[in-house]
Protein backbone atom coordinates (compact mmCIF):
# COMPACT_ATOMS: atom_id res chain seq x y z
CA UNK A 1 0.00 0.00 0.00
CA UNK A 2 2.58 2.74 1.29
CA UNK A 3 4.44 1.81 -2.18
CA UNK A 4 1.32 2.19 -4.00
CA UNK A 5 0.83 5.47 -2.93
CA UNK A 6 4.85 6.56 -3.22
CA UNK A 7 4.07 5.35 -6.91
CA UNK A 8 1.05 7.53 -7.32
CA UNK A 9 3.18 10.08 -5.55
CA UNK A 10 5.98 9.97 -8.00
CA UNK A 11 3.49 9.49 -10.58
CA UNK A 12 1.58 12.83 -9.88
CA UNK A 13 4.84 14.51 -9.24
CA UNK A 14 5.87 13.35 -12.95
CA UNK A 15 2.82 14.35 -14.52
CA UNK A 16 3.07 17.76 -12.81
CA UNK A 17 6.50 18.46 -14.36
CA UNK A 18 5.10 17.32 -17.56
CA UNK A 19 1.74 19.76 -17.85
CA UNK A 20 4.16 22.64 -18.91
CA UNK A 21 5.43 20.88 -21.52
CA UNK A 22 2.07 20.43 -22.51
CA UNK A 23 -0.37 23.16 -24.57
CA UNK A 24 -3.09 22.54 -22.58
CA UNK A 25 -4.80 19.66 -20.86
CA UNK A 26 -7.92 19.37 -19.03
CA UNK A 27 -9.38 16.53 -16.17
CA UNK A 28 -12.70 15.72 -14.91
CA UNK A 29 -13.08 12.33 -12.66
CA UNK A 30 -10.59 9.93 -13.78
CA UNK A 31 -10.41 11.38 -17.09
CA UNK A 32 -7.33 13.66 -18.76
CA UNK A 33 -8.27 15.32 -22.07
CA UNK A 34 -5.55 16.58 -23.89
CA UNK A 35 -4.74 18.65 -26.38
CA UNK A 36 -7.72 19.54 -28.17
CA UNK A 37 -7.07 21.03 -31.60
CA UNK A 38 -8.92 21.98 -35.00
CA UNK A 39 -7.63 23.07 -38.20
CA UNK A 40 -8.53 26.30 -39.79
CA UNK A 41 -11.42 27.01 -42.18
CA UNK A 42 -12.08 29.38 -45.21
CA UNK A 43 -14.66 31.83 -44.58
CA UNK A 44 -17.31 29.75 -46.78
CA UNK A 45 -16.71 26.58 -44.89
CA UNK A 46 -19.47 25.23 -42.82
CA UNK A 47 -17.43 22.34 -41.18
CA UNK A 48 -14.55 21.23 -39.15
CA UNK A 49 -12.80 18.72 -37.58
CA UNK A 50 -11.85 18.16 -33.37
CA UNK A 51 -9.04 16.27 -32.59
CA UNK A 52 -8.24 15.12 -28.76
CA UNK A 53 -7.20 12.70 -26.49
CA UNK A 54 -8.59 10.97 -24.03
CA UNK A 55 -7.22 8.98 -20.98
CA UNK A 56 -9.25 7.05 -18.70
CA UNK A 57 -7.35 6.80 -15.46
CA UNK A 58 -10.23 5.41 -13.68
CA UNK A 59 -11.60 1.56 -13.04
CA UNK A 60 -14.84 2.19 -15.18
CA UNK A 61 -15.86 2.70 -18.77
CA UNK A 62 -16.78 6.09 -19.24
CA UNK A 63 -18.20 7.02 -22.72
CA UNK A 64 -18.09 10.44 -24.58
CA UNK A 65 -21.77 11.11 -25.44
CA UNK A 66 -21.99 14.45 -27.14
CA UNK A 67 -20.43 18.11 -27.29
CA UNK A 68 -21.97 21.32 -27.80
CA UNK A 69 -20.37 24.85 -28.90
CA UNK A 70 -21.67 28.05 -29.65
CA UNK A 71 -20.61 29.58 -32.86
CA UNK A 72 -22.26 26.31 -34.75
CA UNK A 73 -25.19 24.44 -35.75
CA UNK A 74 -24.39 20.94 -34.25
CA UNK A 75 -21.47 19.32 -33.01
CA UNK A 76 -21.09 15.59 -34.09
CA UNK A 77 -19.43 12.34 -33.13
CA UNK A 78 -17.66 10.61 -36.19
CA UNK A 79 -15.22 8.13 -37.76
CA UNK A 80 -13.71 7.81 -40.83
CA UNK A 81 -12.38 4.82 -42.29
CA UNK A 82 -10.66 3.68 -45.60
CA UNK A 83 -12.23 0.71 -47.28
CA UNK A 84 -10.30 0.04 -50.73
CA UNK A 85 -9.14 3.32 -51.12
CA UNK A 86 -12.38 4.99 -49.93
CA UNK A 87 -13.12 7.27 -48.03
CA UNK A 88 -16.35 6.75 -45.22
CA UNK A 89 -17.13 8.79 -42.64
CA UNK A 90 -19.85 7.85 -40.54
CA UNK A 91 -21.25 9.65 -37.31
CA UNK A 92 -21.68 7.44 -34.16
CA UNK A 93 -24.78 7.95 -32.43
CA UNK A 94 -24.38 5.98 -29.23
CA UNK A 95 -20.63 8.02 -28.68
CA UNK A 96 -17.06 6.66 -28.39
CA UNK A 97 -16.09 4.31 -25.12
CA UNK A 98 -13.69 4.72 -23.26
CA UNK A 99 -11.97 2.10 -21.60
CA UNK A 100 -10.90 2.07 -17.84
CA UNK A 101 -7.25 2.40 -18.32
CA UNK A 102 -6.90 3.33 -22.23
CA UNK A 103 -6.24 6.22 -24.06
CA UNK A 104 -8.47 6.96 -27.36
CA UNK A 105 -6.99 9.55 -29.36
CA UNK A 106 -8.59 11.42 -32.32
CA UNK A 107 -7.00 12.10 -34.76
CA UNK A 108 -7.15 12.69 -38.90
CA UNK A 109 -8.35 9.18 -40.49
CA UNK A 110 -10.05 8.08 -37.19
CA UNK A 111 -12.23 9.58 -34.78
CA UNK A 112 -13.07 13.53 -34.95
CA UNK A 113 -15.64 15.85 -33.08
CA UNK A 114 -17.45 17.30 -36.35
CA UNK A 115 -18.18 21.07 -35.78
CA UNK A 116 -21.20 21.30 -38.59
CA UNK A 117 -23.02 24.96 -39.63
CA UNK A 118 -19.97 27.09 -38.49
CA UNK A 119 -20.92 30.85 -38.22
CA UNK A 120 -17.77 32.12 -38.01
CA UNK A 121 -14.59 30.36 -39.79
CA UNK A 122 -11.66 29.26 -37.60
CA UNK A 123 -9.21 31.63 -37.59
CA UNK A 124 -5.16 30.17 -36.87
CA UNK A 125 -3.87 30.27 -33.79
CA UNK A 126 -7.64 30.54 -32.05
CA UNK A 127 -9.40 28.64 -29.19
CA UNK A 128 -12.64 27.25 -29.25
CA UNK A 129 -14.61 26.89 -26.93
CA UNK A 130 -16.50 23.15 -26.77
CA UNK A 131 -18.58 20.91 -23.90
CA UNK A 132 -17.56 17.72 -23.39
CA UNK A 133 -20.25 15.33 -22.09
CA UNK A 134 -19.27 12.03 -20.09
CA UNK A 135 -21.84 9.19 -19.39
CA UNK A 136 -20.02 9.03 -16.19
CA UNK A 137 -17.78 12.07 -15.35
CA UNK A 138 -20.07 14.32 -16.62
CA UNK A 139 -19.33 17.88 -18.42
CA UNK A 140 -15.85 19.33 -19.22
CA UNK A 141 -15.52 22.68 -21.04
CA UNK A 142 -12.28 22.35 -23.36
CA UNK A 143 -10.31 24.81 -25.75
CA UNK A 144 -9.58 23.31 -29.07
CA UNK A 145 -6.71 25.22 -30.63
CA UNK A 146 -7.37 26.17 -34.07
CA UNK A 147 -3.97 24.55 -36.17
CA UNK A 148 -2.93 25.30 -39.76
CA UNK A 149 -4.75 23.68 -42.06
CA UNK A 150 -2.15 21.26 -43.22
CA UNK A 151 -1.66 19.73 -39.46
CA UNK A 152 -1.95 15.97 -38.44
CA UNK A 153 -0.78 16.02 -34.95
CA UNK A 154 -1.23 18.31 -32.45
CA UNK A 155 1.43 21.30 -31.99
CA UNK A 156 2.63 21.58 -28.53
CA UNK A 157 3.18 25.00 -27.77
CA UNK A 158 5.89 25.48 -25.59
CA UNK A 159 4.28 28.66 -23.35
CA UNK A 160 7.76 29.40 -21.39
CA UNK A 161 8.96 31.02 -24.82
CA UNK A 162 5.51 33.50 -25.11
CA UNK B 1 -37.65 -36.75 -89.87
CA UNK B 2 -34.28 -36.12 -91.96
CA UNK B 3 -35.44 -31.86 -91.62
CA UNK B 4 -35.50 -32.76 -87.82
CA UNK B 5 -31.92 -34.39 -88.02
CA UNK B 6 -30.56 -31.75 -90.25
CA UNK B 7 -31.86 -29.00 -88.02
CA UNK B 8 -30.54 -30.99 -84.70
CA UNK B 9 -27.23 -31.60 -86.37
CA UNK B 10 -27.47 -27.62 -87.37
CA UNK B 11 -28.00 -26.85 -83.64
CA UNK B 12 -25.19 -29.63 -82.17
CA UNK B 13 -22.96 -27.50 -85.03
CA UNK B 14 -23.80 -24.19 -83.43
CA UNK B 15 -23.79 -25.19 -79.90
CA UNK B 16 -20.00 -26.69 -80.47
CA UNK B 17 -19.39 -22.93 -81.88
CA UNK B 18 -20.52 -21.01 -79.25
CA UNK B 19 -18.57 -23.41 -76.37
CA UNK B 20 -15.27 -22.44 -79.17
CA UNK B 21 -16.14 -18.98 -79.11
CA UNK B 22 -16.49 -19.35 -75.04
CA UNK B 23 -13.86 -20.92 -74.20
CA UNK B 24 -11.56 -18.60 -76.14
CA UNK B 25 -13.05 -15.85 -74.80
CA UNK B 26 -12.16 -17.23 -71.13
CA UNK B 27 -8.88 -17.94 -72.22
CA UNK B 28 -8.41 -14.22 -73.26
CA UNK B 29 -9.88 -13.10 -69.94
CA UNK B 30 -7.62 -15.14 -67.71
CA UNK B 31 -4.39 -14.10 -70.15
CA UNK B 32 -5.59 -10.42 -69.73
CA UNK B 33 -5.93 -11.06 -65.87
CA UNK B 34 -2.80 -12.38 -65.79
CA UNK B 35 -1.36 -9.26 -67.66
CA UNK B 36 -2.95 -7.48 -64.87
CA UNK B 37 -1.40 -9.14 -62.32
CA UNK B 38 2.01 -8.98 -63.59
CA UNK B 39 1.49 -5.09 -63.86
CA UNK B 40 1.15 -3.89 -67.21
CA UNK B 41 3.14 -1.09 -69.10
CA UNK B 42 2.15 2.47 -67.74
CA UNK B 43 0.40 2.84 -71.40
CA UNK B 44 -2.30 0.07 -70.42
CA UNK B 45 -3.50 2.53 -67.24
CA UNK B 46 -3.51 5.42 -69.28
CA UNK B 47 -6.58 4.00 -70.72
CA UNK B 48 -8.03 2.80 -67.84
CA UNK B 49 -7.75 6.64 -65.72
CA UNK B 50 -8.43 9.64 -67.71
CA UNK B 51 -10.35 10.43 -70.59
CA UNK B 52 -12.73 13.25 -71.88
CA UNK B 53 -14.15 15.41 -68.97
CA UNK B 54 -15.35 18.74 -68.89
CA UNK B 55 -15.82 21.62 -65.72
CA UNK B 56 -15.28 24.97 -64.97
CA UNK B 57 -13.62 26.03 -62.18
CA UNK B 58 -14.73 29.46 -59.61
CA UNK B 59 -14.86 31.95 -62.13
CA UNK B 60 -16.45 30.14 -65.14
CA UNK B 61 -13.67 29.30 -67.19
CA UNK B 62 -13.30 25.79 -68.61
CA UNK B 63 -11.28 22.89 -66.78
CA UNK B 64 -10.97 19.84 -69.09
CA UNK B 65 -8.64 16.90 -69.96
CA UNK B 66 -7.75 19.80 -73.01
CA UNK B 67 -7.24 22.49 -71.07
CA UNK B 68 -4.97 20.73 -69.00
CA UNK B 69 -2.78 19.37 -71.40
CA UNK B 70 0.42 20.81 -71.57
CA UNK B 71 1.49 19.85 -68.11
CA UNK B 72 1.29 17.66 -65.66
CA UNK B 73 -1.56 17.40 -63.10
CA UNK B 74 -2.45 16.04 -59.76
CA UNK B 75 -6.25 15.50 -59.44
CA UNK B 76 -8.23 14.47 -55.93
CA UNK B 77 -12.22 14.24 -55.85
CA UNK B 78 -13.89 15.52 -52.69
CA UNK B 79 -16.29 18.21 -51.39
CA UNK B 80 -15.56 20.86 -48.96
CA UNK B 81 -17.68 19.71 -46.02
CA UNK B 82 -15.48 16.92 -45.75
CA UNK B 83 -13.65 17.88 -42.43
CA UNK B 84 -10.88 15.73 -42.24
CA UNK B 85 -9.77 13.46 -45.21
CA UNK B 86 -10.09 16.12 -48.05
CA UNK B 87 -7.95 19.13 -46.18
CA UNK B 88 -4.99 16.50 -45.32
CA UNK B 89 -4.53 15.90 -48.51
CA UNK B 90 -4.79 18.75 -50.14
CA UNK B 91 -2.87 20.19 -47.54
CA UNK B 92 -0.39 17.30 -48.57
CA UNK B 93 -0.25 18.10 -51.88
CA UNK B 94 0.77 21.77 -51.05
CA UNK B 95 3.77 20.88 -48.71
CA UNK B 96 5.05 17.93 -51.63
CA UNK B 97 4.95 20.74 -53.77
CA UNK B 98 6.57 23.42 -51.80
CA UNK B 99 9.19 20.34 -50.88
CA UNK B 100 9.83 20.34 -54.74
CA UNK B 101 11.15 23.59 -54.55
CA UNK B 102 11.44 25.04 -58.31
CA UNK B 103 10.22 22.08 -59.72
CA UNK B 104 6.84 22.86 -57.44
CA UNK B 105 5.07 24.83 -60.15
CA UNK B 106 5.89 22.19 -62.96
CA UNK B 107 2.20 20.28 -62.25
CA UNK B 108 -0.72 21.55 -61.55
CA UNK B 109 -2.90 20.58 -58.17
CA UNK B 110 -6.64 20.11 -59.28
CA UNK B 111 -9.67 19.68 -57.06
CA UNK B 112 -13.11 18.38 -58.26
CA UNK B 113 -15.95 18.80 -56.33
CA UNK B 114 -18.28 15.59 -56.02
CA UNK B 115 -20.81 17.81 -54.00
CA UNK B 116 -21.31 20.39 -57.05
CA UNK B 117 -25.11 20.94 -54.93
CA UNK B 118 -23.44 22.41 -51.76
CA UNK B 119 -20.38 23.86 -52.88
CA UNK B 120 -21.10 26.99 -54.99
CA UNK B 121 -18.25 28.02 -56.95
CA UNK B 122 -18.09 31.08 -54.26
CA UNK B 123 -17.24 28.62 -51.25
CA UNK B 124 -15.38 26.51 -53.68
CA UNK B 125 -12.77 29.30 -54.45
CA UNK B 126 -12.56 29.68 -50.81
CA UNK B 127 -12.07 26.85 -49.61
CA UNK B 128 -9.09 26.70 -52.06
CA UNK B 129 -7.26 30.22 -50.63
CA UNK B 130 -6.69 27.81 -47.24
CA UNK B 131 -3.75 25.95 -49.23
CA UNK B 132 -1.58 28.79 -49.45
CA UNK B 133 -0.66 27.54 -53.13
CA UNK B 134 -2.80 27.56 -56.54
CA UNK B 135 -5.10 24.91 -56.64
CA UNK B 136 -7.36 24.10 -59.27
CA UNK B 137 -11.10 24.14 -58.25
CA UNK B 138 -13.41 22.23 -60.91
CA UNK B 139 -17.26 21.66 -60.62
CA UNK B 140 -19.65 21.16 -63.34
CA UNK B 141 -23.45 19.96 -63.41
CA UNK B 142 -24.37 16.33 -62.05
CA UNK B 143 -24.00 15.08 -65.19
CA UNK B 144 -20.44 16.95 -66.04
CA UNK B 145 -19.42 15.56 -62.46
CA UNK B 146 -20.40 12.55 -63.45
CA UNK B 147 -18.72 12.06 -66.57
CA UNK B 148 -15.42 13.26 -64.66
CA UNK B 149 -15.81 10.59 -61.97
CA UNK B 150 -16.45 7.99 -64.53
CA UNK B 151 -12.78 8.88 -66.14
CA UNK B 152 -11.10 8.41 -63.17
CA UNK B 153 -13.71 5.35 -62.28
CA UNK B 154 -13.49 7.68 -58.72
CA UNK B 155 -15.62 6.09 -56.31
CA UNK B 156 -18.42 8.26 -54.96
CA UNK B 157 -21.48 7.75 -53.22
CA UNK B 158 -23.81 10.25 -50.66
CA UNK B 159 -25.04 8.36 -47.49
CA UNK B 160 -27.61 10.33 -45.52
CA UNK B 161 -26.09 11.42 -42.17
CA UNK B 162 -29.30 12.68 -39.82
CA UNK B 163 -32.39 13.65 -41.65
CA UNK B 164 -31.46 16.57 -43.77
CA UNK B 165 -27.58 16.35 -44.31
CA UNK B 166 -25.59 13.79 -46.20
CA UNK B 167 -22.19 13.43 -46.52
CA UNK B 168 -20.02 11.38 -49.59
CA UNK B 169 -18.19 8.75 -49.84
CA UNK B 170 -15.26 8.93 -51.80
CA UNK B 171 -12.33 7.58 -53.60
CA UNK B 172 -9.32 9.45 -51.59
CA UNK B 173 -6.17 8.48 -53.75
CA UNK B 174 -4.89 11.32 -55.70
CA UNK B 175 -4.18 10.46 -59.32
CA UNK B 176 -1.13 11.99 -61.14
CA UNK B 177 -1.74 12.56 -65.15
CA UNK B 178 1.28 13.24 -67.31
CA UNK B 179 1.31 16.37 -69.59
CA UNK B 180 -0.11 14.38 -72.10
CA UNK B 181 -3.40 13.74 -70.04
CA UNK B 182 -2.19 9.99 -69.26
CA UNK B 183 -2.14 8.44 -66.35
CA UNK B 184 1.16 7.65 -64.78
CA UNK B 185 0.21 6.75 -60.99
CA UNK B 186 -2.11 7.37 -57.74
CA UNK B 187 -1.06 8.59 -54.14
CA UNK B 188 -2.79 6.43 -51.97
CA UNK B 189 -4.03 8.59 -49.04
CA UNK B 190 -2.04 6.59 -46.57
CA UNK B 191 0.98 6.79 -48.72
CA UNK B 192 4.16 7.82 -46.94
CA UNK B 193 5.41 11.47 -47.99
CA UNK B 194 8.69 10.00 -48.80
CA UNK B 195 6.91 7.43 -51.78
CA UNK B 196 4.34 10.44 -52.38
CA UNK B 197 7.91 12.81 -53.61
CA UNK B 198 9.32 10.48 -55.28
CA UNK B 199 6.27 9.99 -57.04
CA UNK B 200 6.19 13.79 -57.92
CA UNK B 201 9.52 13.77 -58.98
CA UNK B 202 9.49 11.62 -61.57
CA UNK B 203 6.25 13.22 -62.72
CA UNK B 204 7.57 16.49 -63.41
CA UNK B 205 10.87 14.89 -64.83
CA UNK B 206 8.71 13.19 -67.51
CA UNK B 207 7.76 16.15 -68.76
Amino acid sequence: MRNMIRTAGIGLMALALATPLLAHNYAIGKLAIGHPWTRETAASQKVGAGFLAITNSGKKADRLISATAAGMKEVQLHTVSMDNGVMRMRQLKDGIPVAAGETVTFKPGGYHLMFMGLTQPFKKGAKIPVTLRFQQAGNVKVQFAVQPVGSTTPIEVDHGKH
Amino acid sequence: MANTDQGGLARFRKALWIGVVLVGAAGLGVWGYSQIQSGPPASDYASAFGGAFALTDPEGKPVSDKTLAGKPYAIFFGFTRCPDVCPTSLARMASLRKQLGADGMKFNIVFVSVDPERDTKPELAQYLTLFDTPIIGASGTATETAQAVKAFHVFYERVPNGENDYTIDHTASVFLMDAMGRFVSTIAHDESQETALAKLKRLVSQS
